[in-house]
């Protein structure tokens, strides 16, 4: 068992499209369903509004850490942070990272989120109730939306 | 919230991060190897076939208890282990639900560059 999310998705378009869609920060929010204040800024508090579907109400904030062009964009944030009356700031975060490799084919993008080990236990149950409140379902919304509207 | 839920939330208040300290260790994952047949065992019994000490093995096993993933249990005089793997499946639970959530970004990414 590990204490880290690792996915690797292949990609038929180039780095720097893809680089595009991850910093841009109007972009980033198109696809990752949120609608951010400003560009991202390294070691700067990236701030915005979710626009998932039944989650807008919820804040998003991250803290950029490296942007290397076409190679490596990472931030911090605090995961499942849906309590609204709740104070994350003193809590620690997790690191996203994404990492581009030119293929004969397009990318290959990397992403990994660490550092759950130091999320206390009462967070990870709000990410049941948030599970248990729909979320698969908003998921499959989505889905077919897309599917339809691509 | 139903029962189950509830235990799990106690069984992961104890282990928290320990949980992953706990299982960065060969001579752990060994012990939980052989605590995960099922049968609580006698430090004697995990002591068999290790070059470890006996008392070795009991600070290993407190470094389990700790985490909540092993718990001892008495039988008659002598103090046995036995594995719960509630902890361990709560924290595999919680990265089994950020995972999907990631598919689907991805997915969503894969899309929108593709297009």
């Amino acid at each position: 068992m590990n204490d880290r999310i690792e996915k690797r998705i292949e990609l038929k378009a180039s780095v720097s499209r893809v680089w595009q869609a991850l910093t841009d920060y109007r972009e980033f929010g198109e696809w990752f369903r949120v609608k951010l204040d400003g560009p991202f800024v390294v070691g700067e508090v990236s701030r915005g509004q979710i626009t998932y579907p039944g989650y807008e109400h919820l804040k998003w904030e991250a803290v950029v850490q490296k942007i290397e062009a076409e190679r490596l964009f990472s931030f911090t944030w605090h995961p499942y942070a849906i309590d609204t009356k709740v104070d994350y700031s003193k809590e620690p975060q997790t690191l996203v990272e994404f990492k581009l490799e030119k293929t004969p084919t397009g990318t290959l993008l990397l992403l990994s989120e660490s550092g759950f080990d130091k999320i206390p236990a009462g967070r990870r149950m709000e990410a049941f109730r948030m599970n248990d409140g729909g979320w698969t379902q908003q998921m499959k919304n989505i889905e077919h939306h897309v599917t339809e509207k691509p | 919230m139903s029962q189950r839920s509830h235990r799990r939330v106690t069984a992961a208040e104890r282990g928290r991060a320990a949980i992953f300290a706990a299982l960065g260790d060969e001579t752990r994952l060994l012990l939980i190897a052989k605590l995960c047949s099922g049968q609580p065992h006698s430090i004697s019994e995990l002591t068999v076939g290790s070059k470890l000490t006996r008392q070795a093995i009991t600070k290993h096993l407190r470094v389990l208890q700790r985490a909540g993933i092993v718990h001892g249990v008495r039988a008659g005089r002598e103090q046995r282990f036995e594995f719960d793997p509630e902890p361990m499946q709560e924290i595999k639970q919680y990265l089994d639900i950020v995972s999907e959530q990631w598919d689907q970004a991805l997915a969503r990414l894969k899309l929108f560059v593709e297009d």
